[in-house]
């Protein structure tokens, strides 16, 4: 493993022609922000496209140049050495079409009406977002690759990406996903959703022209988020029913209090919709979280994930965490199920991990070790030209 | 499982079927059936470092717990399903059989014969038997179910699988005459009739 960080350098690809989304509506002259790691090989078989999750982006792996805690969200994952080897691996992170750090999204202008979208910036779907990563390989030249990888969200994509570019993908790895959101997690998006758009500086969406953000709405969203991504095991044991200090050390050992903070948790929970009302757009948020509630590849089959899955090709990895009820290991065996029913090449590890969702990005040596395995018959393939 | 006995095992399989190998614990019999006869499938395991070890070989597996049943898998769509010393570790056991004989359209199973004639004399002088087959002693075991090459002709015919092929396996070596007696692994072919 190298001992000097893999530095990153954000890159962007301009797109003059429309891209028709599924709903019907365009963009044109929009950019995607994208890093790359690793060297792409003279014959371009070595390239691993990176799908992020909600609130991710395409800095992957790597520091920036300079910055001191600039670690991409994966790079326990990517890197040279890691289980995602990018001494043989050429690894694309994209970041998605409305997203808010870097991409064309609702902050930027449109070029029909010169005026920032806002909230008129079309509704995306994950297939829209896997076309518009289509045409950036197109750019960089790679027709097929050697594999897909996302978490989550990022993990839809992967498998999208299957479905639509069957014969563009070698290998799938979808950790911690689903074939669609239950009716609990589409109940949970929309609590997020109300909480930004009924924040009195959310003026509709175009809070940028009142020099306002709705950070009220963006807070509780992600307060919300942040409880389901976790474990109820790991949440009682990172804070159990602890009270602050403050509190404790009173006489009567309570405040008495609903707007002050009183236990530890709400301390903490406090602190992540500070932190993310102060870097993440609310309309992207509103797009993101709509683009996973309309996931649904079986929904053109009647409901029928084996039928949708018939025209897939790729070889599959599949993780899901035990603790993990957001994307819970019954929703990945659905998966497996319909893959197998089409005799698909798949592996499926359930790790019994006690960190909920949040586990796809936590180092637990199980997961990294069946990912780096994984991979490192990918890269066998690759150099041997023979199917593992 | 040994090398000889993996081939033992292996002959049952015909050339380029569709396996299905419930508990494969490495994967090293399914890459032998990939390898040398062309077949294709999946493993199942729980253990990690087995499902691990099985991702590293280029062996499609399957990280399930067998006691919850084979409901993934659709009626008849393996050629074999390979049971090999798995059966004794499970609760539903027989549910498991019958499962088998659903999911495939051959069941090939192996385990350990408690009838094997050490077995029999360790019993008579009292004691549960601890060998090289059965190596836990009767607190810590495993091995939930024991039972013999008989007891798996009385639950085959309950269970109305017609059994094709059957033998004893002792050191690698097929055992045909006296297998209850002198095999330290039963060995049974079977279909549903």
């Amino acid at each position: 493993m190298s001992s000097q960080p893999m530095i990153a350098t954000p890159q962007a690809m301009h797109f003059a022609d429309a891209l028709v989304l599924q709903s019907g509506a365009s963009v044109r002259d929009y950019t995607l922000a994208y890093e790359t790691y690793g060297t792409l090989n003279a014959d371009k078989s070595n390239a691993v496209l990176v799908c992020h999750a909600l609130n991710a982006s395409h800095h992957v792996a790597g520091v920036y140049e300079g910055q001191a805690n600039s670690e991409g969200w994966w790079d326990n994952m990517i890197g040279p050495g890691k289980p995602v080897d990018t001494n043989q691996f050429f690894v694309i992170g994209v970041n998605n079409l409305g997203s808010c750090f870097g991409s064309t999204g609702p902050m930027h202008t449109d070029p029909d009406t010169g005026k920032v979208y806002g909230a008129d910036f079309p509704v995306v779907t994950v297939e829209d977002w896997v076309n518009a990563q289509a045409l950036l390989l197109d750019r960089l030249g790679i027709h097929q690759l050697a594999a897909v990888l996302g978490g989550s969200l990022g993990g839809m994509q992967a498998l999208s990406w299957t479905l639509q570019h069957p014969e563009r993908v070698k290998h799938a790895v979808v950790v911690a996903s689903a074939p669609n959101l239950t009716a609990e997690n589409i109940a949970f998006n929309e609590v997020a959703r109300r909480a930004i758009v009924t924040d009195p500086d959310f003026h509709g969406g175009h809070f940028y022209a009142h020099g306002v953000v709705p950070k009220r709405g963006l807070r509780i969203a992600r307060m919300v988020g942040h409880i389901t991504y976790l474990s109820d095991d790991v949440m009682n044991e990172k804070f159990g029913r602890e009270l602050r200090e403050a509190v404790a050390h009173n006489a009567t050992g309570y405040k008495y209090s609903t707007q002050d903070i009183e236990f530890q948790i709400e301390s903490y929970l406090r602190y992540q919709g500070d932190k993310f009302s102060e870097y993440f757009d609310a309309n992207t948020y509103l797009l993101i979280t709509r683009a996973l509630d309309y996931f649904d590849p079986a929904r053109a089959f009647g409901g029928d994930l084996s039928a949708a899955f018939a025209r897939t090709q790729a070889k599959y990895l599949l993780v899901s965490f035990t603790t993990d009820w957001r994307f819970s290991p019954a929703r990945s065996r659905e998966m497996v199920q319909a893959l197998l029913d089409n005799q698909r090449d798949v592996s499926y590890a359930e790790i019994d991990a006690p960190h909920g969702h949040d586990a796809f990005l936590l180092d637990d040596a199980r997961y990294m070790n069946v990912v780096r395995s994984y991979f490192a018959r990918i890269g066998q393939e690759l150099s041997t030209g023979v199917a593992a | 499982m040994t090398n000889s006995t993996l081939k033992a095992i292996a002959a049952l399989v015909p050339q380029g079927s569709r396996v299905l190998d419930l508990g494969c614990g490495d994967g090293a019999l399914l890459a032998h059936l990939q390898q040398h006869k062309g077949c294709t499938g999946y493993g199942v395991e729980l253990d990690d470092t087995n499902v691990h070890a099985c991702v590293q070989r280029g062996v499609n597996v399957l990280q399930l717990n067998l006691d919850l049943g084979l409901s993934v898998f659709a009626d008849q769509s393996f050629d074999v399903v390979l049971q090999i010393d798995t059966l004794q570790h499970l609760r539903n056991a027989e549910t498991m059989l019958r499962e088998t004989a659903r999911v495939g359209k051959t069941g090939i199973v192996a385990f350990p014969n408690f009838a094997h004639w050490p077995n029999r004399l360790s019993i008579l002088q009292g004691r549960m038997p601890v060998t090289k087959r059965l190596p836990y002693q009767w607190y810590d075991t495993p091995n939930i179910r024991v039972g013999t090459f008989k007891d798996f002709e009385v639950l085959a015919e309950k269970n109305g699988l017609q059994v094709t092929d059957a033998f004893g396996l002792q050191d690698g070596q097929r055992v045909d005459t006296w297998p209850n007696l002198l095999a330290g692994t039963a060995v049974f072919k079977f279909e549903r009739s």
